[in-house]
């Protein structure tokens, strides 16, 4: 009824007047019919009627909403003051926009990749299993221990804690019978793992534990994405069988779209088919998901898992149907020598990883950013606030509340920031397309990030804090109850007010402090990038660098030597095409993320009681010619031989750091021997290479081990090959089409079943092993311009404005003799004395932040001398042409007009 | 209330209304014809009269007032608010 009233006032009072002049009408009437003449009929109508237009607007107001409608009328007012200084509210709205849209957008990563909840049902409750070992070494990397079969086994049949656990891997699969052989990535599963995700397959039947018994029929589940691209979506796959690493299995469900265990998404699900026979203690490559039982905390499960682990290295042996629990070496080397220890993560954590850094990183030094930009549009809203002076003093002595001039004042800055906000929503839409479309394709949960209704409240409340924020600082300074306002038109009194140029120095300075720490964490940044692209990485010339990988599946090619000659004939093939000056493979290439593989070696001479174990070194398995092709130099000895290899002469190479280590220098190295275990065979060093950054740009070389392609396994007397192996082509054609197609057709020729995954340059490989030190420069160098920017504009439009309020005194000063050169002089000197101020203040702040990014920067300490000299230097530099600019117009100031002026 | 006795007998336009109001006190009450406005907008607002427009006898357009149940219900219990405040007053007058 009421807002009726309200939302109809209009028509309703054309309804009243319509009424109200009816009423004069009968009233005319009937005094005419008393014999009056019309005219004065009319008049005593009206006066019998009394005054209609008060009643009226009494009955309007009686309709409205006092408060609602004196705020819509201020905001009338204030979008009229905006649009006639179009200058004024372009500059506020853009750099609002800039600084809300930035952080908007930063927040919608933040939120999607930190905050929100994993897209499963009670995604709260699924963990990760993992497991630390502070005392293993380089075994284990930043994600810490996996699990191995046996602790599955024990965890799952024991545990007191979880609904349901599981087990997964991953691994590279070949599939043929669909055409052209292609490489598809797979998720092998255990039993209870998709049943702890809680999500069944969009069509079919899931894995059952009938599929994980070793020796079932081989079944497999389809990805949503597979499904749509080699099937075309066709609900009769269902029951058709594929050959998968030449096994046939059938396909048994296709999971619903968007479906992923972690992070990024799986073409295949395949069952893992633990054996309990052939589970060892050892073995950790198994992830892990449960879920946890109502109201059981985190340190309950860890409590539970550490009960668990004395308890699983007892039940298990070294090897497949071992002594229990070895003896009770087990014991010592597992849980006295590694230490391992529960670590139970929500699975959204472990997802994420450490990606949380750098992201809080970055949305500090946005909300910097929009500090910065507040103090600029408080420092708009100061100067015009400062013209309209004499407007707000006329209101006042009009009888104007102090309060109502304080909202019309507020209500104005509000409008900023609406609009200011509007505009940040769109730019951070487009910003966070670009994102999704080009940003680090490590960077977790990529796909999931978007504008959602918490980043739009988010968005609004920066809006709204930032409006009060730079809407109150012109308040105070002159709305304040008891301010006295001037209603003389810019006061004659020459001096300017030292007090209300206070307000804005400040602010000046504070920005120029703020803009310094973010430039400076963007210096430390590039510095970082710097010294990562001048390390030698071990290689050479990464453009010129094709990778591709190859798996020869076990029951393709069953004989181990046949898949390594296999491979040799690829290289050979390869090594033929035109402009390929070199080829060759290993297990795993540097920073291409394949699953390392760690263990201890022990140097012929040095006795190792027990608990002293070696430390853990890197194991790769390298084929001859692959340090040729990727250019790593020999530092002393032989490379590898394809004869020696196929004679079963037992040799190894290793990094130059590992050579030093254990005897003093390379060239020494050569011929001494090793072995991996007690039981293993003694093998000779054949050479030394340099060392390489294999784990990545930013992480130290580790100590390497390179073992053959095809040799001796040193836990039993059995030659294997390495089946799943990547090459590496030397050649100026590198990322070209044509090459691929040449390389698909050599491999091909060898044989027909073979894919070729993965092809990427080296550089590109590079390129993602520094993708989150590039994003993280990227954002820093975009909020460190953005601050340099809105800095400078502040500092410029102090000095403008101090040039514009002061040109009686240069009139005078210029009147009284001074050169025009050394007035200029002054106002640059005092805007290098706000620099000065906000570069001291900055730099003290700076030293204590950038502590915060010691573990985003390389090579470089968070006190870089360089970065905290170049800085301040540049920003100097960048002040002096900001102040100079506005300070020239004193050249343009004639004495004689000012002093005729007055 | 006496603008909802008015009505009670059917629907008036404002002018009749403020025709009886006038004719009922004699003259006594002075008002002017318009304060009946913003009385009758404040009764529409609580709901407890209806307004149409409509034809006079005259011939001339106006705004018909009805009452609703609203108003009629309101109309009893002010009258006998009032009713009993007059009696406490006789009560009062004759005692002393």
């Amino acid at each position: 009824m009421f807002w009726r009233h309200f939302l109809h006032r209009d028509r309703m009072d054309r309804e009243w007047r319509d009424e109200m002049e009816s009423h004069i009408q009968i009233l005319t009437d009937s005094f005419l019919a008393q014999g009056m003449t019309p005219l004065a009929a009319r008049s005593a109508a009206r006066k019998q009627a009394g005054n209609l237009t008060a009643r009226r607007e009494e009955i309007y107001r009686m309709n409205g909403i006092q408060w609602l409608d004196s705020i819509s009328g201020d905001v009338r007012y204030a979008l009229r003051g905006l649009r006639k200084q179009p200058s004024f509210t372009a500059v506020a709205v853009l750099t609002l926009a800039l600084g809300i849209g930035a952080n908007t957008a930063v927040f919608s990563v933040v939120n999607s990749v930190l905050l929100k909840p994993l897209s499963f049902p009670h995604a709260g409750e699924l963990v990760d299993l993992g497991l630390v070992a502070p005392g293993a070494g380089g075994l284990i990397g930043s994600r810490g221990l996996r699990l191995s079969t046996s602790m599955y086994f024990t965890y799952a049949e024991q545990n007191r804690s979880f609904q349901s656990m599981g087990v997964w891997t991953s691994r590279a699969v070949t599939v043929t019978g669909l055409g052209e052989p292609e490489q598809v990535f797979a998720r092998l599963v255990s039993d209870g793992l998709l049943q702890t995700l809680a999500v069944l397959p969009e069509i079919g039947r899931p894995l059952t534990a009938t599929d994980q018994v070793t020796g079932a029929n081989g079944t497999v589940l389809l990805s949503d994405g597979y499904w749509q691209r080699r099937f075309g979506g066709d609900r009769s796959v269902i029951g058709r069988k594929i050959l998968i690493d030449a096994i046939p299995r059938e396909i048994v469900g296709v999971m619903p779209a968007g479906f992923r265990i972690a992070d990024t998404a799986a073409d295949l699900i395949l069952p893992l088919q633990l054996d309990r026979r052939e589970a060892t203690l050892s073995g950790f490559y198994l992830e892990s998901i449960a879920r946890l039982k109502q109201g059981v905390s985190i340190a309950r499960a860890n409590a539970d898992i550490a009960r668990l682990l004395p308890i699983w290295v007892r039940s298990w042996g070294s090897a497949p149907g071992g002594p229990a629990g070895d003896g009770g070496l087990a014991e010592k080397l597992f849980l006295s020598s590694w230490r391992i220890a529960p670590n139970i993560r929500p699975l959204r954590e472990s997802v994420v990883g450490n990606v949380r850094s750098a992201l809080w990183v970055v949305m500090g030094t946005l909300a910097m950013v929009m500090l910065i930009a507040c103090a600029n549009v408080a420092n708009l809203l100061l100067v015009r606030v400062d013209g309209r002076q004499s407007e707000l003093a006329l209101r006042a002595a009009l009888g104007a509340d102090w309060t109502r001039i304080v909202r019309q004042l507020l209500v104005e800055s509000l409008l900023l920031g609406a609009a200011g906000g509007v505009l940040g929503l769109g730019i951070a839409y487009g910003g966070l397309r670009l994102l999704v479309r080009n940003g680090p394709s490590n960077l977790p949960r990529l796909s999931e990030i978007g504008l959602d209704s918490h980043a739009l409240a988010f968005s609004a409340i920066v809006s709204l804090v930032s409006s009060l924020f730079f809407g109150l600082l012109p308040v105070l300074r002159y709305a304040r109850p008891g301010v006295s306002l001037t209603v003389r038109d810019s006061g004659r009194t020459m001096s300017h007010s030292r007090d209300r140029h206070r307000t804005r120095s400040t602010l000046v300075v504070v920005q120029v402090s703020l803009a310094l720490v973010l430039l400076i964490s963007a210096g430390l940044m590039i510095r970082t990038f710097q010294a990562m692209r001048g390390v030698r990485p071990g290689f050479e010339r990464p453009d010129s660098l094709q990778t591709f990988r190859v798996v020869v599946p076990q029951p393709l090619v069953p004989k181990d030597e046949d898949a390594t000659r296999i491979e040799q004939a690829i290289v050979s093939k390869v090594a033929s095409l035109p402009g390929v000056t070199s080829v060759g493979f290993a297990s795993a290439l540097p920073m291409d993320d394949a699953p390392p593989n760690w263990d201890g070696i022990l140097k012929e001479g040095q006795s190792y009681s027990q608990g002293n174990r070696p430390p853990m070194r890197l194991y790769v398995n390298v084929s001859p010619g692959l340090f040729g092709s990727l250019g790593t130099r020999l530092m002393a000895g032989r490379d590898f031989a394809w004869a020696d290899m196929y004679a079963g002469r037992h040799f190894v190479m290793v990094s130059e750091n590992l050579a030093r280590e254990l005897w003093g220098s390379a060239e020494v190295a050569v011929g001494k021997r090793v072995r991996a275990g007690d039981a293993d065979v003694w093998r000779e060093i054949a050479g030394v290479v340099e060392d390489v950054r294999y784990t990545g740009a930013q992480e130290a070389a580790p100590a390497i081990v390179y073992w053959p392609v095809f040799w001796q396994l040193h836990y039993a007397p059995v030659t294997i090959a390495a089946r799943s192996v990547a090459f590496t082509v030397r050649t100026e054609r590198a990322g070209t089409g044509a090459l691929l197609n040449e390389i698909r057709q050599a491999v091909w020729s060898v044989n027909g079943a073979l894919a070729v995954a993965n092809p990427e340059t080296m550089r590109e490989t590079v390129g993602r092993s520094m993708a989150r030190t590039s994003f993280t420069l990227v954002m820093l160098a975009i909020a460190g311009a953005m601050a340099l920017l809105l800095g400078l504009v502040g500092i410029y439009g102090v000095i403008a404005y101090a040039v514009s309020q002061r040109t009686r005194e240069i009139g005078i000063r210029l009147a009284l003799g001074a050169r025009p050169a050394d007035v200029r002089q002054m106002f640059v000197r005092y805007g290098l004395r706000l620099c000065a101020m906000g570069i001291t203040i900055g730099l003290g702040a700076a030293a204590a932040l950038t502590h915060v990014m010691k573990s985003l920067l390389f090579g470089v300490a968070p006190m870089d001398p360089v970065t905290f000299a170049a800085v301040p230097l540049t920003l100097l530099v960048a002040t002096l042409a900001a102040s100079y600019l506005p300070a020239r117009r004193v050249s343009a100031v004639d004495p004689v007009q000012c002093m005729k002026a007055e | 209330m006496m603008i909802l006795r008015t009505l009670d007998r059917g629907p008036l336009h404002g002018y009749a209304i403020a025709k009886h109001i006038h004719d009922w006190s004699k003259g006594d009450l002075e008002v002017e014809d318009g304060s009946l406005y913003p009385a009758l907008n404040r009764m529409l607002l609580k709901g407890w009269l209806k307004a149409e427009w409509g034809v006079t006898e005259n011939n001339r357009k106006a705004r018909f007032y009805r009452l609703t149940v609203a108003g009629k219900k309101q109309l009893e219990t002010e009258s006998t608010a009032f009713n009993k405040m007059v009696r406490s007053i006789q009560l009062v007058m004759r005692t002393s």
